[in-house]
């Protein structure tokens, strides 16, 4: 028996009905790292100081980009 | 980051608004109708939660190295005064050929928009079947499952050519017609005014939406006392629970790289494309990782607690053999037809999910515009009109011949494997070589780290250098030897299919007549020169 089917069986106990013991904590560790992850990268991008803007440019903070302006 | 200062471009050059402006544009371009149906699909039918591992180990060694990658030549790209994948090519490995793999750059997006606009109309066309009750209908709930198959094959025309073009099909059409209004309006706002503020909120909302349903499926519990296995638990257990043993088959670990590359939109053309609007100092790093993991996000945590679960308790154990369009156009309304409660219930929150679908596809189809919006206008020196005008021409032929060949919906298939699977692929390779063989890895690490509030490890560069092109062409050499045969055969088999095909080759011929013709344009400018001159 290999290595793949005996941690099979382990996974296979079901005392919760239905999401066995291996599933829950597949699902506990994934969920998981994903949440802190975008958690710590969230975090990171809020505590930023906000973008300097360059010392040359003196203007309102929403500049128009001229997108829809320059239509003939 | 609101300035017109740039790298090199002209006046008026666009640039994203705010950091996290960009972040949510590039995640909103890639969560899409693949994290909430796609990746729970594939994750049943590989193994359950045994799919998990390939699917991180996927994620750390080939997803995010390639999207810092990417990220990183999309900037550099920008700060060279170039928006547009031939042109951010040019820069990154000076060679003449450079631009012409920058087509490939332009068709996939391209001729991608040309399909995802169609599906995208189906989420939005089945939000508004909802508002009206007609999905949760007393006729179309009597017959079960087999009514809403039905309702999903007439919808979208599959049982013969033409179908959507016929009298009572109109429909739908005037639905595609309503995205592309509602997609071109954004594409011409441009990315701060359209894009971006569409982003900041669209992203949001779906996040509400989501949790919503979230909230809802796994309040279910056990809905038919006589089926005790179909209860929440149980869906979360046939979603969830590992078959290890599925992990020795090289078909699992296919799935799962082909759905992380898929589910990030790494080679789609699009984020090389975003990144250029960046400043010269402007981080990548740190966007390009929280980009992707707002992406895992929606797929793992959302996605992996909505969809599977939720069919599985009303629907039992055959829903692991769904595809993704049955799955989410043919199992869940379904699934919402069932709900507890009056058939209001069903009606609202069938509703908020395929509304939330749309809304996840139109911040991806906006994007898919703006790569070829950005070539038309510095390859050309077009306005915004001028280029949104014929970008809307030719999405239009595109995505009429897809609505016209609908039997077997076999347009659509074809376009997706050849452009959607095997040419993103091709591209992504083609990235990573630029990557770690033409701009140098060394080179790349400095670029990258020029303004970033993280760091990569440097065994990241090596991988993107040595690992990842192998690891792609092995995912590619994979996927093609277990689909190819049988989308070969299609086309000696099928008129529509050939078709299709030869579509996409007038496409991609257009295409590379332009580049060339831009690149001359560039070369007169003086915009683009190369190491042998």
């Amino acid at each position: 028996m290999d290595v793949l089917q005996t941690v099979s069986l382990f996974a296979e106990a079901a005392p919760t009905g239905g999401l066995s013991t291996a599933g829950l904590v597949v699902m506990c560790v994934s969920i998981g790292a994903v949440l802190c992850l975008v958690s710590f990268c969230l975090y990171k991008v809020f505590s930023l100081p906000p973008v300097e803007v360059e010392e040359h440019v003196k203007g309102p903070l929403e500049i128009d980009t001229g997108d829809v302006s320059d239509a003939d | 980051m609101a300035n017109q200062e740039t790298g090199g471009g002209g006046a008026g050059k666009e640039q994203w608004a705010s950091r996290i402006g960009v972040i949510l544009a590039v995640a909103g371009s890639a969560v899409g109708l693949g994290n909430f149906l796609r990746f729970p699909g594939q994750a049943a039918q590989n193994g359950g939660g045994a799919f998990l591992l390939p699917y991180f180990i996927s994620l750390l060694v080939l997803g995010i190295p390639l999207c810092w990658a990417e990220w990183t030549m999309g900037r550099y790209g920008g700060t060279k005064g170039f928006n547009s994948a031939p042109g951010i090519y040019s820069m990154i490995w000076r060679n003449r050929a450079a631009k012409y793999f920058g087509a490939i750059a332009l068709m996939i997006p391209l001729v991608i928009y040309m399909y995802y606009v169609v599906i995208e109309a189906w989420c939005l066309g089945y939000a508004i079947k909802y508002i009206t009750g007609a999905l949760v209908a007393a006729d179309i709930k009597a017959e079960g499952p087999a009514g809403y198959d039905t309702f999903f094959e007439q919808f979208v025309g599959s049982g013969e050519h033409g179908a959507n073009f016929s009298g009572g099909n109109l429909f739908l059409l005037g639905v595609v017609a309503l995205a592309f209004v509602l997609n071109f309006t954004l594409i011409y706002r441009g990315v701060t005014r359209g894009i971006e503020r569409f982003c900041r909120i669209a992203m949001p909302v779906m996040v509400i939406l989501a949790l919503i349903v979230l909230v809802r499926v796994l309040t279910l519990g056990t809905p038919d006392p006589a089926k005790p296995d179909q209860s929440v638990l149980g869906g979360l257990g046939f979603m969830w629970n590992p078959q290890f043993e599925k992990l020795g088959d090289f078909k699992t670990w296919l799935a799962a790289s082909g759905q992380i590359f898929f589910s990030l939109s790494v080679g789609f053309g699009i984020i090389i494309n975003y990144a250029s609007y960046l400043r010269r100092n402007d981080d990548v790093v740190l966007s390009g990782l929280t980009s992707s993991s707002m992406n895992e996000f929606f797929e793992v945590v959302l996605g992996g607690l909505i969809t599977i679960p939720a069919a599985f308790i009303f629907l039992g154990a055959a829903v692991g053999e769904k595809g993704t369009f049955a799955l989410g156009f043919e199992s869940l309304p379904n699934v919402f037809a069932l709900m507890p409660g009056p058939a209001l219930v069903g009606q609202l929150f069938g509703f908020l999910w395929f509304f939330m679908l749309f809304i996840a596809a139109i911040t991806s189809s906006v994007s898919m515009l703006q790569p070829v919006i950005a070539f038309l206008e510095e390859g050309f020196g077009l306005r915004r009109h001028a280029s949104a005008a014929i970008l809307g021409l030719i999405t239009l032929l595109g995505c009429g011949f897809v609505l016209y060949f609908s039997k077997g919906l076999v347009a659509l298939d074809t376009f997706d494997f050849w452009v959607g699977s095997v040419l993103l692929f091709v591209l992504a390779l083609i990235q990573s070589l630029l990557y770690g063989w033409a701009f140098g890895i060394k080179r790349g690490a400095t670029e990258a780290h020029r303004g970033a509030h993280i760091r990569i490890p440097h065994f990241v560069q090596l991988m993107l250098k040595y690992v990842v092109p192998i690891y792609l062409i092995v995912v590619l050499v994979g996927f093609c030897y277990q689909n190819l045969p049988e989308y070969a055969a299609k086309i000696s088999e099928n008129p529509a299919a050939l078709g299709s095909i030869l579509f996409i080759a007038a496409v991609l011929i257009m295409l590379l007549l332009l580049v060339r013709i831009a690149g001359r344009r560039w070369e007169a400018e003086g915009r683009l020169t190369y190491d042998d001159d």
